[in-house]
């Protein structure tokens, strides 16, 4: 167990410095030109270097990525020569774009992502195995028709079509929930976890239409081939009730490859939802990655890939440790 | 542990199931069972009248090749098929209860407590997630009212019966720890800690090698004397059930064709497909190192043929004359408790029988 948790660990890191040392390569050889950028409309050439040499850019790109990494272990020094100043361990770099602090741009935007993956996880877990279940007890009747129907319909939708359509019919047509505010990222504001609901409640929608659908499709399809196993016999000729075949022998073996599925979207949407943020305007860190790839922001883009590189890793682990719970003849090692 | 109610005794109780239609009170008495799965190929007969008798510390021998209805007889029986597509008809008085018409939730009460069963293949038929000793306390406590402890205790003792080492170590261990021999042998202490008064063993050894084999099959005959129960073997193995059934039933394409006592099987045997599964049995003795299989192919359970359903396979269909096997259904006669379905008369099988 022990051993498994460290091994993960240091591949954890390995895997997080090759991802930071490919998206500082794209971003090299890319077409963004953080120095004009930055300097403004109208700009002087020698304007241009000085900007550059500023954010560091006049270094070879090897120096520029080692400069960079080293920041994640001790703090350091940013900016032109003679106007340094000092970036806090773990120094994620100072934005291009506003000379932020890159870590105080990920502190703003992550209360949003969680926000809004928190919500729309519970939702669409919640909505997708329960109905594949339903589907699946009730194989081949006009119920299980319907919810295959819905889910068919629900994962072919993409996001800017229901999102869009929940906020012309709640918002626009029928005001029955107030568009996205950017003053609630929690239930533990000053609103109240009730103004927090209402607020994030049409992104979750939109994201669990989505999610459901798929869930609704694998829950269903393994609930059927286990409801089919001997296991389910036996426990069926011992005289349990429906209920306990159901439940304790049924979705506990049945149940796994949603566990993965889960672990996997978690993972994803914590690293931002780009669209369902750029059309509820949510600040979240898939809304300021869009804006810093942009622009050409490039410590905000590498600090945000490496994030959600981090919680893809991550979830892929408590999967892993989640298995060995449910079953019994997954060993870690 | 047997509730006053579930006494098996004759009497009172057997005039209550006169009205159900039987009035002589045996144990279990099966009637015309049918069972029918409509699909979308057709409707597949899988049994077509079934009819047997069984009385308690007795042992009947289902016997058959794959797909001649055995393990869907004995799922009608447990009710197992309520609840799916298919469709069972009969009855199957079990005390005076019908099992075909009993609601789930009455099933649910006699499963597992009255009737217990024995699967085969106790790898997949075991919760993979679960211990084994949970999974025995489990099938104790749906029906008794006892706390976890007292599951653990008789769930133990039941795994040192049924002659698991050191139970009370492997009662937190995982199926897949266990042999195979040692699975069937906790497939066994599941089916028996509620001491039900029918035990149906479904090719119960057919997964295991043949040394465990006997091991099993003399843990159930040792058992079912102690409880004085009635047991009904499913299998393919004429040895098995030579070895322990008082009667045996022959079964092909979802009907009985041949059934009696054990020595009236083997010595006296009255159908032309018993007597090829008893020629398809490997000896020692045998010189060629040749199989001698019975030709051709089970019915097709979804359009079986008018006549005799073995009448394609049958090399003694010419005998009975005038295609009668091929365009009637010959009828079960039975003769001194041994009956079978087939058009020869009985010198003519004596004739076949003695040229072999």
């Amino acid at each position: 167990m022990i051993r498994f948790i460290l091994r993960r660990t240091g591949s954890l890191f390995l895997l997080l410095v090759a991802v930071s040392f490919i998206t500082f390569t794209l971003f090299q050889f890319g077409p963004a030109d953080p120095a004009s950028a930055a300097c403004g409309q109208e700009c002087t050439p020698e304007r241009v270097q000085e900007a550059r040499v500023a954010l560091g850019m006049d270094q070879p790109f090897l120096v520029q990525y080692v400069d960079y990494m080293r920041g994640l272990i001790s703090s350091r020094m940013i900016g032109a020569p003679g106007a340094e100043s000092l970036c806090q361990w773990p120094c994620l770099g100072k934005s291009f774009q506003t000379n932020e602090n890159v870590s105080d741009i990920i502190a703003r935007s992550l209360p949003y992502t969680f926000s809004m993956a928190i919500g729309a996880l519970v939702l669409w877990t919640l909505s997708g195995v329960g109905l594949g279940l339903l589907a699946a007890l009730r194989k081949g009747s006009p119920t299980d028709k319907f919810i295959v129907g819905a889910a068919s319909v629900g994962v072919s939708l993409p996001i800017p079509v229901t999102g869009l359509f929940l906020l012309l019919v709640f918002v626009n047509q029928f005001h029955l929930l107030p568009f996205t505010t950017n003053e609630i990222n929690s239930p533990f504001g000053p609103q109240g976890p009730w103004a927090w609901v209402l607020n994030y409640l049409l992104p979750w929608i939109a994201l669990a239409v989505l999610f459901s659908a798929s869930y609704i499709r694998v829950t269903r399809t393994n609930m059927i081939e286990t409801f089919g196993e001997d296991f389910i016999r036996t426990a069926r000729a011992k005289g349990l009730a429906p209920r306990t075949v159901t439940f304790k022998h049924g979705v506990r073996a049945g149940i796994t490859p949603v566990v993965t599925m889960l672990g996997m979207d978690i993972g994803l949407l914590l690293g931002g939802a780009v669209l369902t943020e750029q059309i509820f305007s949510v600040p979240g860190l898939g809304f300021t990655a869009v804006r810093a790839a942009i622009s050409g922001d490039l410590p905000v883009t590498m600090a945000i890939t490496m994030l959600a590189a981090f919680f893809v890793i991550v979830a892929n682990v408590v999967v892993d440790l989640a298995y060995a719970a449910i079953d019994p003849r997954v060993r870690l090692q | 542990m047997t509730q006053p109610s579930q006494t098996t005794t004759p009497g009172p109780r057997a005039a209550g199931s006169a009205a159900a239609g039987t009035a002589t009170g045996a144990f279990l008495e099966v009637r015309n069972l049918s069972v029918k799965f409509p699909t979308d190929d057709g409707v597949v007969s899988a049994v077509n009248g079934m009819d047997f008798t069984l009385e308690r510390g007795q042992t009947l021998g289902i016997v058959g090749e794959s797909g001649s209805g055995k393990s869907v007889t004995s799922q009608a029986l447990m009710g197992l098929l309520k609840g799916t597509s298919a469709q069972v008809t009969g009855q199957a008085l079990f005390q005076g209860k019908d099992l075909v018409t009993l609601p789930e939730a009455g099933m649910r009460q006699l499963r597992g407590r009255n009737i217990g069963m024995i699967f085969q293949d106790p790898l997949s038929a075991l919760h993979p997630f679960y211990t084994v000793g949970h999974q025995i306390a489990e099938a104790y406590l749906v029906h008794n009212k006892a706390s976890k402890k007292q599951a653990r205790a008789a769930a133990v003792d039941m795994l040192g019966r049924v002659g698991i080492p050191s139970p009370d170590m492997r009662f937190d261990e995982y199926p897949h720890h266990f042999s195979g021999g040692m699975r069937q042998r906790a497939m066994i202490a599941m089916a028996l800690i509620c001491e039900p008064e029918l035990l149906i063993a479904d090719e119960p050894t057919t997964a295991l090698d043949v040394t465990v084999q006997a091991q099993i099959l003399d843990l159930m005959s040792e058992l079912q004397q102690e409880t004085n129960s009635a047991l009904i073997l499913i299998t393919h193995d004429l040895g098995v059930v030579a070895e322990v059934c008082d009667d045996v039933l022959v079964m092909y394409g979802g009907q009985c064709v041949e059934s009696g006592p054990v020595d009236g099987i083997f010595y006296d045997t009255r159908h032309p497909y018993t007597l090829g599964l008893l020629k398809s049995m490997p000896t020692l003795t045998t010189k060629s190192g040749r199989l001698n299989p019975i030709p051709g192919q089970p019915p097709s359970l979804l359009a079986l043929p008018h006549g005799c359903i073995f009448s394609a396979r049958c090399e003694y269909a010419a005998l009975a004359g005038d295609g009668v096997c091929e365009s009637q259904r010959p009828q079960f006669t039975t003769e001194d408790g041994h009956g079978s379905r087939c058009h020869l008369s009985s010198e003519q099988i004596l004739t076949i029988r003695n040229s072999r």
